[in-house]
């Protein structure tokens, strides 16, 4: 999966509050989460963002809630990726279980800044930054959670295995 | 090879006689839970898959908490969600308003969450039933869907730190402040895929519902769990509640920790967290009067009966500060007969505090008490990131109950022997 976009750059800390207000938790409506993705952060974002563009943020990204909306608002928002320092421990479980691309790379994210062009090779966990014709390369996605993407996400893998179960038994 | 009771525990339900830290292991689930905001999206994962009926309808328990009694229509469908599918199903464990409680608070005095236990919610403060000895960690909605078509989940296997607290806490300082406290050290990513292990003198003597508020911010560390090893308190609590047998595990002597901090409590002040992080911790006697336009005292982290007689003892006599609202939110309909019998009502109700039915209601801003561009509110809470109660130019301060008791009467922020 390859994927080419602008990103914008966030500090530390990105809250699931910031990503998704609980506000706008009385739906999972994709279309309607990805209206507030990161308001208020930035009121405007979700109207900037185009598709393919990526997130960069700093260290523990996603902290806070167990909300699955927040994943879902950043790739219904048209979001290709996140790119981070590190991720908090729920939100890196969700975004898999989503099919949404996370990496992690500190070295990437420190001379990136908003509007920069951005092209990332999730096979190869390659980043680079056309911008400022920079190269990295991002730690690679532990095989098990290869898996569970090349199922398709968390759903796809448990009925593969129930229907392994089933032919099993 | 010595273990973690964190370690022990998952070796248990991996049905291993080890493992170590890092490893990917599969687990049996012997409790699940999900809520009015995340327990739609899993049931639609469940039917999506194609699941036809759930792993143990004993087992799992649906709790409309958040956006309950009904917000909005919006919300009052998703709340319909989880009653129809709970019917369809059979679940045992549904609570409906009326019987229900803030889910954390709820399931432990129901005796449905115990020592030795995996307990997957999809909630982050699941991580709460730690302090009974159990692994408790909060998922999204597709890890509950997947435990609740076959009752397992894997995880990576996380190195434990270990947190002693020595000394005497004075009073008005209990387990809230000795979280904070630990948050305000580490940091909000401190405990980041880490298991917290709570130990010392000063925990050994905390009574249950200090260690619920103390494990129940593990999370705010970034904690996957916060652990407190099972004693006699424990027995106490869970011996009349469990419905069905539990277990006490114990880190071995000899455990290997990532890491040990200790502190001596015995000079800390009541503990205070600053906008916008909860790493942002302060004694409460190190703060400039900052004035307040609400207290929020209740929440899966301080809404229990003793946070309501800590209260009571602060409000007794008093009056709500006339340029402050005070809502105070008993965590289950048990603990708000209880405060109801003891009287507690009559002095809130004197003081000119409100009391609402349980519902997790302004903590996360979702209704029951938001704020206003500006306002600012001192809370029992767990979060005060921007926007978590209301306006995103709003405030939230973190304290224990006394503390927001005592400055819901003085109007700024103060220390409890203030009022």
């Amino acid at each position: 999966m390859q994927f080419k976009g602008k990103a914008w750059k966030f500090g530390d800390d990105v809250d699931t509050d910031a990503i998704i207000p609980a506000r706008y938790l009385n739906t999972s409506d994709p279309k309607v989460l990805a209206q507030h993705c990161m308001e208020d952060a930035d009121p405007q974002f979700a109207s900037k963002v185009a598709a393919g563009d990526v997130i960069v943020a700093g260290k523990n990204f996603g902290c806070g809630s167990s909300r699955e909306h927040a994943p879902i608002a950043i790739k219904a928002a048209g979001l290709s990726c996140v790119i981070a320092h590190s991720f908090a421990r729920i939100f890196y479980r969700n975004a898999f279980n989503m099919g949404l691309p996370i990496l992690e790379c500190p070295e990437a994210i420190e001379s990136m800044a908003t509007g920069d062009e951005i092209e990332v090779d999730l096979d190869q966990g390659v980043i680079i930054n056309h911008t400022r014709n920079e190269r990295y390369q991002a730690q690679a996605v532990p095989p098990f959670m290869q898996r569970l993407l090349q199922a398709g996400g968390l759903m796809a893998y448990v009925q593969e295995q129930m229907r392994d179960e089933l032919t099993k038994s | 090879m010595a273990m973690t009771m964190s370690e022990k525990i998952l070796a248990r339900h991996a049905g291993r006689s080890e493992l170590h830290p890092d490893e990917l292991i599969e687990v049996n689930v012997d409790f699940a839970l999900g809520n009015d905001i995340t327990a739609p999206l899993a049931i639609e994962a469940f039917r999506s898959a194609g699941a036809k009926k759930v792993f143990d309808t004993e087992r799992i328990a649906l709790i409309p908490d958040h956006f309950t009694p009904n917000k909005d229509i919006a919300s009052a469908m998703q709340a319909k969600i989880l009653r129809e599918f709970s019917r369809e199903h059979q679940l045992t464990h549904y609570y409906e308003v009326g019987r229900m409680g803030v889910e954390h608070a709820l399931l432990p005095e129901l005796g449905l969450v115990l020592p030795g236990d995996v307990v997957i919610g999809a909630d982050s403060h699941t991580c709460t039933y730690g302090a009974l000895g159990a692994f408790a960690t909060g998922v999204g909605s597709t890890d509950l869907a997947a435990v609740m078509m076959r009752g397992k989940i894997w995880f990576k296997v996380p190195p434990t730190m270990k947190f002693v607290y020595r000394g005497k806490r004075r009073k008005w300082v209990g387990g809230k402040d000795l979280i904070l406290y630990t948050i305000g050290q580490i940091g909000v990513d401190g405990a980041r895929y880490r298991a917290m292990e709570f130990t010392g003198e000063v925990i050994e003597s905390l009574p249950m519902s200090h260690r619920f508020a103390m494990s129940n911010m593990a999370i705010e560390a970034g904690a996957k769990v916060g652990l407190i090893a099972p004693d006699d308190i424990t027995e106490a609590y869970v011996k009349e509640r469990a419905r069905r047998p539990y277990e006490f595990v114990h880190s071995d002597a000899d455990a290997q920790y990532e890491s040990v901090h200790e502190w001596d409590v015995s000079g800390f002040e009541p503990m205070v967290a600053l906008p916008h992080l909860p790493e942002n911790v302060r004694p409460v006697t190190e703060l400039d009067e900052i004035p307040i336009h609400q207290a929020v005292i209740g929440s899966c982290t301080n809404g229990r009966l003793d946070d309501l007689r800590e209260a009571a003892e602060v409000l007794k006599g008093n009056k709500v500060h006339p340029g402050v609202r005070c809502l105070i939110i008993p965590a289950t309909q048990h603990i708000y007969r209880e405060a109801m019998r003891e009287g507690l009502f009559e002095i809130f109700l004197d003081a000119e505090a409100a009391v609402s039915t349980p519902t997790c209601g302004p903590c996360l801003g979702g209704h029951m008490g938001i704020l206003a561009a500006g306002e600012r509110a001192v809370a029992t809470t767990n979060r005060n990131f921007v926007g978590r109660m209301g306006h995103p130019e709003s405030e939230v301060y973190l304290s224990n109950a006394a503390v927001a008791a005592a400055s819901a009467v003085a109007g700024v922020i103060v220390h409890p022997d203030r009022v």
